[in-house]
């Protein structure tokens, strides 16, 4: 983050306004991708009217930053209309998060000329068979990198985000030589998040300690790796007095449904836009307070954490572990394979891990059934 | 001495935060604040309005400050801040692709 964007989200936590705001426009998507958290059914999505007046609410919020995302964002009919409301009509720094398999020439002109700030693109792999095999789309690959060169053409910044799972663990330096032939910035994420339903099947997907050792020992991805894995000091007092993030401090999530979230990845409702005004559901809502209200002492088991001070812990992930208050697992793994230190967490599943027993059949059982 | 007009480049991002004006400039990403006389110039940029009048309306009756001066340096800032991007100056009245002063909260 630059130094005045530091500035004025200091500025906004201050005044406990929701500077970052993403909005999913839909979960209906072209894809399939099998590490995918969302339901792709429509349960009734926001009208056009309907989210025109939420941005509105978010514009009087303060709101500066909108990242619109989905589900397919291309798929709603009423996209370049939203698009352009969000953009000439109240000025906000728009960032679309999309596959981009519907963006060709024109789209990607009309995003250029909408003055849009930045298009992530998920890509899984420079190769074919791995990527389309993810996103269950065949020629998948072929038509979102063909849309980053339509967005590059028109001088817009493209990101190319890399979640990183078992399927494509080794692709990853591929990914990057791609986004470098392209011309464009690319994101790598070992994060698999849960199904919003609670379904945390999905997880089976994420790479193991192997490859997070190795991702976090690539000084083309983390720069320093001594100091990036180094082991943290001990946490100053001070830093017991942080925020553990800026979910429903300075950013929340709104679904298409018109929930409100304090992030995509912390689903606790707080409340939806069809039956509340946007801010009083920011300011007042008791489950965002209460996110609000959680210090990094507050969090029974990483205060007694080496990593307390240095851990990328998610709060919606321990959330969706049950315990907002508790360790994010996937977090604990991130930070051992950093350092080879295990979590206060991980040391308390094995201390109360049952010992295994050997179990042998019965001589009575065996002879009966020789 | 010509009218000059102003009108917001569209393809900024703006906000006012607790009174501050926040402008992303859609060039580069570069975020800039502006000072109380760039966010009335910026308030009051709708392309019909020449800076003069801007000047008399909005500056002169804000600030302690004499008129020709407060043109000669309203004029200077316009400039900067359309070398940012941030404004369209131009000698003809301009239609705004944005919308009217007032909505960009």
């Amino acid at each position: 983050m630059n130094g005045l964007l530091e500035e004025m989200t200091a500025k906004a936590l201050k005044l406990n306004v929701p500077l970052s705001v993403q909005l999913d426009l839909t979960y209906r998507c072209n894809e399939r991708c099998v590490h995918c958290y969302l339901d792709h059914e429509d349960h009734g999505e926001m009208t056009t009217a309907e989210i025109k007046h939420v941005l509105d609410e978010m514009a009087d919020a303060g709101v500066f930053i909108l990242t619109l995302s989905g589900g397919e964002i291309l798929l709603r009919k009423d996209f370049f209309e939203l698009l352009e409301y969000a953009r000439l009509k109240l000025m906000f720094c728009v960032k679309l998060k999309t596959n981009a398999i519907l963006i060709r020439q024109p789209e990607a002109a009309r995003i250029r000329e909408l003055g849009v700030e930045s298009v992530q693109i998920s890509i899984y792999s420079h190769r074919p068979e791995v990527h389309d095999a993810i996103t269950l789309v065949p020629g998948s690959l072929q038509r979102s990198v063909q849309a980053i060169r339509f967005l590059k053409s028109q001088g817009l910044r493209v990101v190319m985000a890399n979640v990183l799972m078992v399927q494509n663990a080794q692709d990853y330096p591929g990914v990057r030589a791609l986004a470098g032939e392209l011309g464009v910035e690319c994101t790598l994420d070992p994060t698999i998040t849960p199904m919003m339903d609670g379904d945390r099947s999905v997880l089976s997907l994420g790479v193991d300690q192997d490859a997070l050792r190795q991702v976090f020992r690539d000084a083309s991805l983390v720069g320093d790796v001594d100091e990036f894995c180094a082991i943290p000091d001990p946490a100053e007092k001070s830093e017991l007095e942080n925020l553990p993030c800026s979910a429903g401090h300075t950013t929340c999530y709104v679904s298409p449904y018109g929930d409100v979230f304090p992030c995509v990845q912390f689903p606790l409702p707080t409340g939806n836009v069809r039956q509340q005004r946007f801010i009083d559901i920011w300011r007042h809502s008791d489950s965002m307070n209460e996110v609000r209200s959680i210090r990094v002492k507050d969090l029974s088991t990483c205060t007694q954490c080496t990593h307390v001070s240095s851990c990328s812990r998610c709060p919606g992930l321990a959330f969706m572990e049950g315990n907002m208050r508790g360790p994010s697992s996937q977090d604990c793994e991130k930070s051992f394979a950093r350092t080879g230190i295990p979590s206060a967490n991980m040391l308390s599943k094995r201390r109360s891990a049952p010992h295994l027993v050997q179990i042998r059949a019965l001589p009575a059982l065996a002879s009966a059934t020789a | 001495m010509s009218k000059l007009y102003l009108a917001r480049n569209p393809r900024v991002a703006a906000r006012s935060l607790d009174g501050e004006m926040m402008i992303m400039s859609g060039r580069d990403s570069t975020l800039f604040t502006l000072n109380k006389t760039a966010t009335i110039l910026w308030q009051a940029a709708d392309g019909a309005t020449p800076l003069d009048e801007i000047v008399e309306s909005r500056i002169c009756a804000a600030f302690d400050v004499e008129p020709s001066r407060a043109l000669q340096d309203a004029e200077t800032l316009a400039r900067e801040l359309a070398t940012h991007e941030i404004l369209q100056v131009s000698e003809e009245p301009i239609v705004p692709q944005t919308s009217p002063a007032g909505d960009a909260r």
